[in-house]
């Protein structure tokens, strides 16, 4: 299950950021070995990803967090893009919006992805974000955020830690929940 | 009181068997579901963590092997093997290396009106050009339709795209999808239906309305939805299965989000600029641009028709030699018929490569990735940074006359100009 309250600093991204910035189609030969996939991570798009998300991780602030402006994921429906952000480390994404395909599978990976004004939020600012609640604390800031809603169905997959384990759980959809 | 309902929002309410309404989330019945080669691997390592064996529908199941085919790599040889394999064990459909791009494949040969079809790729939406709802997923959603043979949806609200007139000479479908995401932009119809209507479907082709419903998702819609009327017959007759035609309308008290109206005689040839589809602007503004590379193919515009139109242009003439023309239709029945008709004659003869049937150069894997500065002119539907394998080049979109024309001028060209004299 993944936290559902969690504290980390932004790295800011801009709007548009497609699934090949995410993880160009060049790569496709390293589908099937996604530890050496997640480290072409953003690289086109934001030389440096990797390795900043990994300084953010280890100085115990938490877990990095990807605040993107609209639009987020645009493209492919290659899942490998979601896996590889969540490999590198980043524990949740903020954005105004984001492409169809690419918010499913985000939360079918168990990655929270929460839709807000992601403008109020500054590169390094540092976030406590409340997953059910839908609510996000800009500590450095001190503004906070509400976020839109998502279908009750992806917020119970998302409780489960992704699609997978929901199913395994539930052993097929339940609307009720 | 009865209220009328979208195309979206029938074909959910059919397959949820309940009275689906924009804005519900419902779980519906999947008729096709499949994978291809570079999201396939990942759908059935998750189909078998979750601990799932069989399907739940095999031989409405596909697997395509068209992304990397014939594979360049031992990587993705290695994971055709995997694919190869499973369908052995499962029982499944595969098409092989040089059968062609699933969503040509699918269209030939699955989709029908009403179906529900989900893929792990993000252009399914192509086969709404017959009446099915059908949507790209990613590799869970997907594993588990496998399973389950169902999944859930939000049912999308539409946009209707009402469209009057004909296609003056040289314009084309592609013309018009690029006109439409460049008025609604990437994001506009993000989880939007669109719906297609209006007098001039009348005249509308079935591999016209692909190319249209192929774009969809380039709005960032759910689907891209046409009305299953007589085309669609004549299409699934040609196609053998007259059976399973029947007819799809939106009902006339259907609730829109919003209507667009497109009067096509009024459209002139349209070019995506890089990096992003909805820059969008006529062809007569980016004229003159030198282009190393023309390619001619894809789920969007590597059909009969398509290839019938660059031979015309391309017959008796020479590509410019500063420029490579790139072929791949999109299937092998694409292939033979264009070799029947005397197609791929005048296009080799004109100096173009011909391309195994399969996605070729379009994702940047193989068959024509492009050099640091150089510049493609695509028929494909995405020109993302680094989407024809190379961050430092750069990609236009336009249609099959467009590249064709620039193909032998070596430089971005309206058809127009090189139609001209001919018939
Ligand atoms: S032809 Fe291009 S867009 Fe179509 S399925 Fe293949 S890679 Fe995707």
């Amino acid at each position: 299950m993944p936290d559902l309250v969690l504290k980390g600093k932004a790295i800011k991204l801009g709007d548009n950021i497609s699934t090949d910035d995410i993880i160009p189609g060049r790569f496709a030969h390293l589908r099937s070995n996604l530890s050496e996939l997640a480290k072409h991570v953003l690289e086109d798009a934001m030389p440096g990803f990797a390795s900043r998300v990994r300084t953010l991780s280890a100085v115990g602030a938490g877990k990095a967090i990807l605040v993107a402006g609209k639009n987020l994921g645009l493209g492919s429906s290659r899942e490998h893009a979601p896996v590889v952000i969540k490999m590198s480390g980043v524990g949740a994404i903020l954005a105004k919006s984001a492409a169809r395909i690419f918010f499913r599978n985000a939360v079918n990976q168990g990655v929270p992805v929460l839709l807000c004004d992601t403008d109020k939020i500054s590169d390094g600012d540092e976030l406590e974000i409340d997953v059910t609640g839908g609510k996000i604390a800009n500590l450095t800031s001190g503004i906070t955020l509400s976020c839109s809603k998502m279908p009750p169905i992806m917020s119970a997959i998302l409780k489960e830690g992704g699609l997978i384990p929901y199913i395994q759980k539930h052993k097929g959809f339940n609307l009720e929940n | 009181m009865r209220v009328g309902k979208t195309l979206a929002e029938k074909i959910l309410s059919l397959k949820s068997h309940s009275e689906a309404k924009a804005g519900d989330v419902v779980i519906a019945d999947v008729d096709w579901a499949f994978v291809q080669d570079t999201t396939g691997p990942l759908t059935i390592r998750q189909f078998k963590e979750s601990g799932f064996a069989a399907l739940a529908k095999p031989q409405q199941t596909i697997i395509f092997l068209d992304h990397a085919a014939p594979s360049p790599a031992q990587q993705l040889s290695n994971d055709h093997i995997l694919l190869r394999r499973f369908a052995r064990e499962t029982g499944c459909r595969i098409y092989e290396v040089g059968d062609g791009v699933c969503h040509q494949l699918v269209a030939e040969n699955f989709a029908n009106p009403g179906d529900i079809i989900v893929g792990a790729d993000s252009h399914t939406v192509t086969a709404g050009a017959l009446g099915a709802f059908a949507t790209g997923m990613g590799s869970s959603d997907v594993a588990v339709a496998l399973a389950l043979g169902k999944t859930w949806f939000r049912v999308p609200e539409s946009f209707l795209i009402e469209l009057k007139g004909v296609f003056p000479r040289g314009v084309y479908a592609k013309d018009l999808i690029l006109y439409l995401i460049g008025q609604i932009g990437v994001d506009g119809a993000n989880y939007k239906a669109l719906e297609f209507g209006g007098e001039a479907l009348a005249r509308m082709t079935m591999s016209q309305r692909l190319t249209i419903a192929n774009m969809a998702v380039e709005a960032g819609a759910k689907v891209g939805l046409f009305p299953s009327d007589k085309i669609t017959r004549d299409f699934l007759r040609e196609h053998d299965r007259s059976d399973k035609y029947q007819p799809l309308y939106p009902d006339a008290e259907a609730n829109y989000e919003r209507v667009i109206s497109v009067n096509l005689n009024q459209l002139e040839p349209m070019l995506s600029l890089p990096h992003a589809v909805d820059n969008v602007r006529p062809v007569a503004q980016a004229k003159g641009v030198k282009i190393q590379q023309a390619f001619i193919g894809t789920c969007t515009n590597g059909r009969l028709e398509d290839l019938a139109v660059a031979a015309e242009i391309l017959k008796g003439q020479k590509r410019h030699p500063g420029t490579r023309l790139l072929i791949a239709p999109a299937s092998r029945q694409v292939l033979i018929q264009a070799m029947k008709k005397g197609y791929i004659q005048s296009l080799l003869e004109a100096g173009a490569t011909i391309l195994p049937p399969g996605c070729a150069a379009c994702l940047g894997l193989h068959q024509g990735v492009l050099g640091d500065g150089e510049v493609c002119l695509s028929t494909a539907n995405r020109n993302f940074k680094g989407r024809m394998g190379n961050p430092e080049a750069m990609v236009y979109l336009a249609s099959p006359a467009t590249a064709a024309a620039s193909a032998i001028r070596g430089e971005i060209t309206d058809p127009r100009e090189v139609m001209e004299g001919k018939s």
